[in-house]
This record gives C-alpha cells, sequence and structure tokens, in this order.
C-alpha cells in the first residue's frame, strides 16, 4: 500500500471502523449533540453521561465513513473519566494534530493514528466531525453541528 | 496492496504529448497521421465502433490536464459530470481574448468594444445554432444551470405561479431544479409534485405522468441525464405531453449537453438550461433557452446596466430579449470561451460522443457487476457515460481517497441528489463519470483500482 494511505488507515482506525466501540444509543445521557457533514451527508450522535463533572458514560451512533467512524470510537474511550475542560483542551490538541500532523500533547494517547490525516486535507473534517459533536454537547446545544 | 506500477503502462504516450503540444494543431485528431490507436480503445464494441472510439482518444492531447501524473501515476479523470476538462481551444480563445480585444460589450465605440460586443454576440449566435434555437435572442447567458433555473423561478415562476398551483418534478432531480422551486412555492404560496422514480434501476414512474401532469401544476421541470442515475429521460415526449396539456416545461439539460446533439424545437420545451463548464467550456458560463414569446412576457430578474432601454429616476423600461435578462457587465470571456467549446464539440462529433460515453458507461456497468458485494444505481441497458455504485461496508469518500492514490479522479457523496438517496435508503455513492477522453483502458485499470482498495477493508 502507499505510505501514505498506511498512515491514514491504520490498523487501529481500521479496527474501530469495522468495530466501533461504544456504538449505541444512550437513554441516560444527559449531554447530546449531532455532527453533520453536509459534504457527504453523514452524521453522528454523541450521547455522553456526566456525573460530578466528569464523563461517566460516552456513546455514538450514526452513518460515516471510516474516519469519523474510527474517531467517534476512540472519542467515546478517550473522554471517559475527563472534565469538560479536559476534553475541550484535548478537542484543540486533536484539531492541531489533525490539520498539520504534530502531536502537541503526551494526553492524546491512542488518537495519535490520527496524525496521518492531515496529508488528506479533505478528510480532516472527517475526523473532526465526532469532536465538534463533543463540543456542541458539551455546551448543552440540541441542535446539529456542522462540519462547514 | 502494491503500487500500481505493475498493471499500467507508464504515461509514456502521455509524457510525450506533454512535451510536444505546441507544436500540435488545436485539434490533433483531424491532422495527426502517426496515430498510436489503442488496441483496447473500444474493447467489446464492434469494431467498426471501436474503430471511431479509438479515434477520439487522440482528441486527448488537445487537453493539457489529462497529460499529468497524480499521486505518481498517471491520472484517469472520471469526474466529469462535475465538470468536464478544457482544451487548448478553449484556453486559447480566452487568452487571445484577454491578450488582443478586450473591452466592455455593448457601450463602447471603439474599436476594441466593438470587437468584444461582437465576439460576444457571436458566442450567443453560436449557442443558439449548438442548440438548434430558433434565434440567438431566444438564448441567455448565465453563470450556470443553477443561475438558468433560477431566472425562470424568479421571473416566469414569479409572473405565472400563484397561489394554489403546483411545480411537477421528479425525484431524481439536482439540488439546482428543486431548491429554486422550493423557494418560489414558499413565496406564492404553491405547491412541489415529484414524479416518483422506480428504485434502485432509476427510471422515472411513466405510468404515474397522466395523473400528475394535470391542473393545478403550471410547470413541469425535469432532467435530461440524471447525474447520479445515469438514466437518460425521454424528454421530447415528456414536453409533447406537456405541451398537450398547456403545462410549461424545462429542461436540465446539465449532464446532457456536452454529451450528446441537443435540438431544443425536436425536443420541444419551453426552457433549457445547461452549463457550459461541463462541455469543455469555462467555469461561469450556462446558458438558458427560453422560447421567444416566453422571454418576452417575462419580467426582470436583476437589474443594472445593460438591461435598460431608459431610465428615469423612478421609472425604468427594459431592454430588448435576451438582454433584458443580462443585467450588468457579462462574462465577455466566458462566452468566448464557450463559444470555442461548442466548436471544438462540434469537431469532435456529438453523437459519437453520446455512443462512446454510453459505450463506457456500459462497460463499467458490466465491469463494477462483477466486483463483489456492489449495488449499482441506475439501469443496466441505455444508461448515460456515468455509474454510481456503493458497498454496505465500505463508504465513498474512504474509496475516493484510496482511488485518489491511484490517480484516478472520482467523485464521493450525495452528488446534489439527497432526496432521492434518501428515499432509495443510501447516503453516498461513487461515482465514474466519463468523456469522450476517456478510454476502455482506464475502464479497465479503474476496475483493477478499485479491487485493490477494497483489500484494504476487506483485512486482506
Ligand atoms: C443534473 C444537474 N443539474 C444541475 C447541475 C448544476 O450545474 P451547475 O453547478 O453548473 O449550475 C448539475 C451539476 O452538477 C447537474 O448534474
Amino acid at each position: 500500500m502507499f505510505d501514505e494511505l498506511q498512515d491514514l488507515y491504520q490498523q487501529v482506525i481500521l479496527d474501530h471502523s469495522r468495530s466501533p466501540r461504544n456504538y449505541r444509543v444512550l437513554p441516560s445521557a444527559n449531554k447530546t449533540a449531532q455532527g453533520l457533514n453536509p459534504l457527504c451527508g453523514d452524521s453522528i450522535t454523541l450521547y455522553l453521561r456526566i456525573e460530578g463533572g466528569r464523563v461517566e458514560e460516552a456513546t455514538f451512533q450514526g452513518a460515516g465513513c471510516a474516519i469519523s467512524k474510527a474517531s467517534a470510537s476512540l472519542l467515546t474511550e478517550t473522554v471517559k473519566g475527563k472534565t469538560p475542560d479536559e476534553i475541550r483542551a484535548l478537542f484543540d490538541h486533536v484539531h492541531e494534530m489533525v490539520t498539520t500532523g504534530k502531536a502537541t500533547s503526551s494526553d492524546l494517547g491512542k488518537l495519535a493514528v490520527f496524525a496521518g490525516v492531515h496529508k488528506f486535507p479533505a478528510r480532516v473534517k472527517c475526523a473532526i466531525l465526532p469532536w465538534h459533536a463533543a463540543l456542541a454537547a458539551l455546551e448543552g446545544k440540541e441542535e446539529k453541528v456542522s462540519t462547514e | 496492496m502494491h503500487s500500481s506500477t505493475s498493471h499500467h503502462n507508464p504515461a509514456s504516450r502521455r509524457g510525450e504529448d506533454c512535451q510536444t503540444w505546441l507544436d500540435l494543431p488545436e485539434t490533433a485528431g483531424e491532422s495527426r497521421n502517426q496515430v498510436h490507436l489503442s488496441k483496447a480503445a473500444g474493447a467489446g464494441a464492434p469494431a467498426e465502433l471501436a474503430h471511431r472510439f479509438a479515434a477520439l482518444e487522440l482528441f486527448r492531447s488537445d487537453f493539457p490536464v489529462l497529460g499529468q501524473a497524480v499521486n505518481g501515476n498517471p491520472l484517469i479523470y472520471f469526474d466529469n459530470a462535475a465538470t468536464t476538462q478544457k482544451p487548448f481551444a478553449v484556453i486559447h480563445a480566452i487568452e487571445r481574448y484577454y491578450s488582443k480585444d478586450n473591452a466592455n460589450v455593448h457601450r463602447g465605440i471603439h474599436e476594441l468594444s466593438n470587437r468584444a460586443s461582437a465576439a460576444y454576440e457571436a458566442a450567443r449566435a453560436r449557442a443558439a445554432q449548438f442548440l438548434n434555437a430558433g434565434s440567438a435572442s431566444e438564448i441567455v447567458f448565465t453563470r450556470s444551470t443553477t443561475e438558468a433555473i433560477n431566472l425562470v423561478a424568479q421571473s416566469w415562476g414569479m409572473a405565472n405561479i400563484g397561489a394554489g398551483d403546483a411545480i411537477l418534478l421528479t425525484e431524481m432531480e439536482h439540488h439546482s431544479n428543486i431548491v429554486p422551486w422550493q423557494l418560489l412555492a414558499k413565496r406564492v404560496g404553491a405547491r412541489l409534485v415529484y414524479l416518483p422514480v422506480t428504485g434502485m434501476d432509476g427510471l422515472l414512474d411513466l405510468s404515474r405522468l397522466d395523473d400528475l401532469l394535470v391542473p393545478p401544476v403550471k410547470l413541469f421541470a425535469f432532467t435530461h441525464i440524471s447525474n447520479t442515475l445515469g438514466t437518460i429521460n425521454p424528454v421530447a415526449d415528456l414536453c409533447a405531453k406537456a405541451r398537450k396539456r398547456g403545462i410549461t416545461t424545462l429542461v436540465d439539460a446539465a449532464q446532457s449537453a456536452g454529451h450528446m446533439p441537443i435540438d431544443v424545437q425536436e425536443i420541444g420545451c419551453d426552457f433549457l438550461a445547461c452549463s457550459g463548464h461541463k462541455l469543455c467550456g469555462p467555469t461561469g458560463t450556462g446558458l438558458l433557452y427560453g422560447r421567444q414569446e416566453l422571454l418576452e412576457a417575462m419580467p426582470p430578474w436583476q437589474a443594472g446596466g445593460d438591461m435598460i432601454s431608459s431610465v428615469d429616476f423612478f421609472e425604468s423600461s427594459w431592454n430588448i430579449v435576451p438582454h433584458k435578462f443580462e443585467a450588468g457587465t457579462p462574462h465577455i470571456a466566458g462566452a468566448i470561451g464557450l463559444h470555442a467549446a461548442f466548436d471544438y464539440l462540434d469537431r469532435v462529433n456529438r453523437t459519437l460522443i453520446f455512443e462512446h460515453d454510453r459505450f463506457l458507461g456500459e462497460l463499467a456497468y458490466e465491469r463494477l457487476s462483477g466486483v463483489s458485494g456492489i449495488k449499482i444505481l441506475g439501469p443496466q441497458k441505455g444508461r448515460a457515460g456515468l455509474v454510481s455504485f456503493l458497498f454496505d461496508d465500505v463508504h465513498a469518500h474512504d474509496l475516493v481517497t484510496i482511488m485518489d492514490r491511484f490517480g484516478v479522479a472520482l467523485r464521493g457523496g450525495h452528488h446534489c441528489n439527497q432526496p432521492l438517496m434518501r428515499k432509495l435508503g443510501i447516503i453516498s455513492t461513487v461515482r465514474a463519470s466519463f468523456y469522450f477522453y476517456n478510454t476502455a483502458t482506464e475502464v479497465e485499470r479503474f476496475i483493477d483500482c478499485l479491487k485493490e482498495s477494497l483489500k484494504i477493508f476487506s483485512g486482506a
């Protein structure tokens, strides 16, 4: 495979897109938001249950490409136990990484697999979509967020 | 997966074209003798057709874009339904205009303005000939198909559609032939009605037409060729039915005008819209054809210079058709480039283009049918030169990203057909769309690359 493609479609990403973690509706969620990519019609709904100022549970559902699905799947794993402020800070690091390829925080952990996305400008939106949904959910916005 | 060097020849022929284009005549196909006919150009076509298709391949060298490598592989440009590439004839016409004749039109007296005005109006006359309109005054220059439809909706629509009236569309319309009518309907209190599409085979359900093409329907607007399904609609029959019932017709010819001969009188439509950039012309160009009496009776839609005959502080009167609909300085260079595109396409021969594109469409359909897990949209036979398809477990955008690394330019998404896609229960498809400069060899390579790409997701 071409090297750059290999960076984009890493095993972790393929694995999470084939069998996404926390892929279900969360009836007990107290924060939720839908992320919509109008270019392709993909949408991802993110459900958060926040208790005592930390995310207790995070799930998602929706239709998307391998990148957005894997990003959502890894997001739900990553944000568990984090405070809204920590998640907002993480958003900035993820955003920086998918647009420049530079990992600016050691908190990124497994999310580092998305560094390869920056070589595919058309796909940055796919990776960041679930993170926009997370921010919107934390703001308590009920309306759809869009990558545009 | 290996990078694809094993199954294509390096771009040697294209490479040569790249270096020598300056020496070539603008229509290479006409006068080059040492031609290298690709043996596969018409694979599967009857021998005589194969030979004629192979001759089309010569025109490739008129398109500077096609000679390049993308991501290390020879470019295979299969996104022609979005926009086509431009031949030197068009590029040079624009360059010549800006280098020698540039001036504003219609209001100058000096030499350059005379030249620019003459060239602009010559382009209009050529457009009329290209569509076989009765006269040049039936041609309005627009930015695009989209703008042409908006013009009709805002001008003719506001004057002729009222509360309680209905507009009949089809379920396969592009957003640009839906949303302007939605706006109009909301504004005047009219209703939209849709002629259904049968399903994945993508045909209009004509059995419903007689029931739907009735009062209070005032307008029937439909596409000639579907940009997602590849369906070719029987436009002349549809127009004849509507005309008998006194219903005005608009044909969206965005996907057909560059791919087949178009004769608005034979089609019998009241309006026809098309985009210059989808037929080898510059972006920012389009045409509205309207029957003279209709245009005469329509109010202006944008106001400003050029569209008036006289302006007073409180009242103005309008210029004659079609200038009434062209406010402000037009896209003069665009019209001149478009003129060159019309000439070019007629030299290539639109009847042959139609046969060739349909041949590639059917070839692609047949080859894709052999790929496991695929779903293909639209009719198997009698389709235009484009194919949309999808897989249950692989997303269109992932495939398009990977195919791009092979140098294959495709489109993934909803193709501005969201209502249709929703009806079919799908979100996005991959689309390959062909033009006369594409070859059967490219289709075969596209299939090979597709199979390679799918391996990434099957875990092989
Ligand atoms: C069937 C159809 N109608 C209308 C359009 C709109 O064309 P334009 O964007 O040039 O206005 C397109 C272009 O994609 C099309 O395929």
